[in-house]
């Protein structure tokens, strides 16, 4: 697409919806990048930066949070059609997030015991991803996102080139990284094999293992990995809430079924 | 880089080491300006690492290996070496996961200047190679430098790199270097070897020298000439050694026994319990594979060009446009396993696997390269005896 010959600095909106602002963080950390970022991009909807909040359109469109309400449902196409980009940041925009345990349950019940004046709240009875209700153009994963993949993602979009975010698992982190892998030395329960890589393989580094918090990896063979949870000593019920986190709805999409009594 | 020539008469240039005498080479190859690489314990695992003095080599630590399971175990003797094949191989040192191949800068003027990145002259010394190890530097050397596209940075590393082999007394439950002709005792290609040996006579390793610098180096160091007693005791080891491998392949043209497996059903059984983690290819010593990654600054005026380990499990290795060409585990568990034991010969004339057991050890699920070609010579062989119990 042919640039005006006067050099425009592209605009940028960040958004969120239901979710803790821990992304949106992600980027106000950025700061060593901060300062050449703000001098390359136009730093237009930033609530959590500035109460200077200017109208679209926008180039590129950061989206934090899922679609929770119904007035969620609206606002995001709306930002849909302001954007020329939209990208959308951790595991909420992408999977929904921890706030899609409600997906597997009753929201009433949750809604009357949760609030005082439960008729208040108006919510939606699932929690979902962005991409279940716009088209979106790239989906960052992680809870929270990766510093470096942001700028990564961002930098990529300001060169008009695909941005380098491999979906391959964890385990590649673990090996180039020089980590002795948790379940084969330690018979540690660890999500590597099937979880989307990112993080850098920061769980495993400092012995825990990886719990999923990027979702699912491009080829998660999930039958073969919930007999290895088993192994290394987890219950059954361990193992589902082990993938009932951040990311239980892209989890529960690939579960095997379940051989209940 | 030794040749694979026979090192110069071994027999007569033999001599025994104290531990002591391993302190000493330790120190004289630091001296001589090289970065020792060895085994170390560290978080539960027996690691290759920069090492400052001997004293960071495993002494009394031996491990229990197999399928999907390592566990490092305390010994009763002090042996040094008494371990097989741990986490890492000496890839990582001479083919780094992430390696800058190249930048580039935009001046104001819209000028590019192109800097090729200037491979770090290293100088490496590692001390504990196991022979196939030996084998699988020397296959690497193949890969990386024998062919129409030499990797410079790679040979760099590689030529400055001395290479001290270990041979192995203590093979684990997953080795198989027999099967394929690669241990346990040293074969050509190395500048020093050595055997340990522990008895009640005491601690002490029989050293040879293959190349004029490690004879030069071994002659500066405490030592005696070699005695009977302990070099028989050293041959009797790793002959013993020899006979106890955890894993064999079947005795087959393994080449030509994957070439005639392509569509066996084995395929969809392993696939079933694969996780496609690509864990064995980076274990793997001999799995070389990268891809290519380019980094850009926020400005757009500086851009680099970055080298990273690869695997055949992951789908963009074969991503085209309209998709992966392998999305299927099966296939790319298969590409995996022709590549290592058949396709290897029709592109580098060697088998792509030693037998050091790595990707059974360190395959989360425990699938077994051994295992797999078992059970597709058997599958062939049922094929061959007919039709007997075909179902329709
Ligand atoms: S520690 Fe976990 S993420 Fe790392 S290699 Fe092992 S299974 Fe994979
Ligand atoms: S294929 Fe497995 S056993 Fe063979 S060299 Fe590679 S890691 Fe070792
Ligand atoms: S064979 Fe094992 S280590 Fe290799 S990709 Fe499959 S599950 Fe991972």
């Amino acid at each position: 697409m042919a640039e005006p010959p006067v050099r425009r600095r592209p605009r940028l909106g960040v958004f969120k919806f239901a979710s803790c602002d821990g992304c949106q963080l992600t980027l106000l950390d950025c700061e060593d990048e901060l300062l050449p970022l703000a001098a390359e991009i136009e730093i237009a909807h930033f609530v959590e930066a500035s109460s200077d909040v200017q109208p679209g359109p926008y180039d590129l469109s950061l989206v934090e949070g899922s679609v929770s309400t119904p007035e969620h449902l609206e606002r995001i196409r709306r930002i849909r059609a302001e954007s020329r980009r939209l990208v959308t940041i951790g595991a909420c925009a992408t999977a929904g997030g921890v706030q899609a345990l409600r997906n597997f349950a009753d929201v009433a019940e949750f809604r009357a015991t949760v609030y005082a004046k439960p008729d208040y709240i108006e919510t939606l009875a699932t929690s979902t991803p962005i991409s279940a209700h716009v088209p979106v153009d790239f989906e960052l994963r992680g809870c929270p996102i990766d510093r470096g993949q942001l700028i990564e993602v961002i930098t990529a979009f300001l060169a008009d080139r695909r941005p380098d975010i491999p979906d391959h698992s964890v385990c590649f982190a673990c090996k180039r990284r020089g980590t002795t892998c948790l379940p084969v030395a330690h018979g540690i329960p660890c999500l590597g094999p099937v979880t989307h890589a990112g993080c850098g393989a920061l769980c495993p580094a400092y012995g825990r293992g990886c719990y999923g918090c990027f979702g699912p990896s491009g080829s998660a063979n999930m039958p073969a990995m919930i007999p290895l949870l088993r192994s290394d000593g987890m219950s059954d019920e361990d193992v589902l809430r082990f993938l009932h986190t951040f990311n239980v709805a892209k989890f529960a999409a690939i579960e095997p079924e379940r051989e209940d009594p | 880089m030794p040749s694979a020539t026979a090192p110069p008469d071994a027999g007569s240039t033999a001599c025994v080491l104290d531990p002591e005498g391993i302190g000493a080479l330790v120190r004289e190859l630091r001296a001589r300006g090289r970065t020792v690489i060895g085994p170390t314990e560290r978080d539960g695992a027996i690691v290759l690492a920069e090492l400052e003095s001997a004293d960071e080599l495993p002494y009394g630590w031996g491990v229990e290996l197999e399928g999907g399971y390592y566990r490092i175990k305390r010994r009763t003797d002090a042996a040094a070496f008494a371990h097989s094949a741990g986490p890492q191989s000496w890839k990582n040192f001479l083919h780094p996961e992430r390696v800058r191949q190249w930048t580039a800068d935009r001046a104001p003027d819209g000028g590019m200047t192109v800097r090729a990145e200037r491979p770090e002259p290293t100088s490496f010394a590692f001390l504990g190679v196991r022979p196939c190890d030996l084998r699988a530097i020397q296959i690497q050397d193949r890969v990386m430098t024998g062919g129409r596209h030499r990797d410079d940075a790679y040979e760099e590393r590689r030529t400055g790199a001395f290479l001290i082999v270990v041979e192995c007394t203590e093979p684990g439950a997953t080795c198989f270097c027999v099967s394929m002709g690669t241990g346990p005792a040293a074969q050509p290609g190395y500048d020093l070897a050595l055997t340990e040996v522990v008895d009640g006579t005491g601690h002490r390793f029989l050293a040879r020298a293959g190349t004029e610098e490690g004879a030069d180096i071994l002659a500066g160091l405490p030592r005696r000439p070699a005695d009977d007693l302990t070099r028989t005791r050293a041959r009797e080891d790793v002959e013993a050694a020899a006979g106890r491998m955890g894993r064999t392949m079947p005795e087959v043209d393994l080449r030509a026994l994957l070439a005639g497996t392509l569509e066996a059903e084995r395929w969809n059984d392993v696939a079933a319990r694969c996780l496609t983690c690509g864990n064995c290819t980076m274990a793997c010593p001999t799995c070389f594979c990268t891809t290519t990654e380019d980094v850009t600054d926020l400005t757009g005026d500086h851009a680099e060009r970055w080298r990273r380990w690869e695997s055949c499990y992951d789908l963009d290795f074969t991503h085209l446009p309209g998709g992966s060409v392998r999305s299927s585990g099966r296939s790319r568990y298969r590409q995996w396993l022709t590549h290592k034991l058949g396709t290897w010969w029709d592109q580098f004339d060697s088998s792509g696997c030693v037998g050091c057991g790595r990707c059974i050890v360190w395959c989360p699920v425990a699938i077994d390269i051994t295992e797999e070609a078992h059970a597709l010579h058997q599958e062939s062989l049922d094929r061959q005896a007919g039709p007997k119990d075909e179902t329709p």
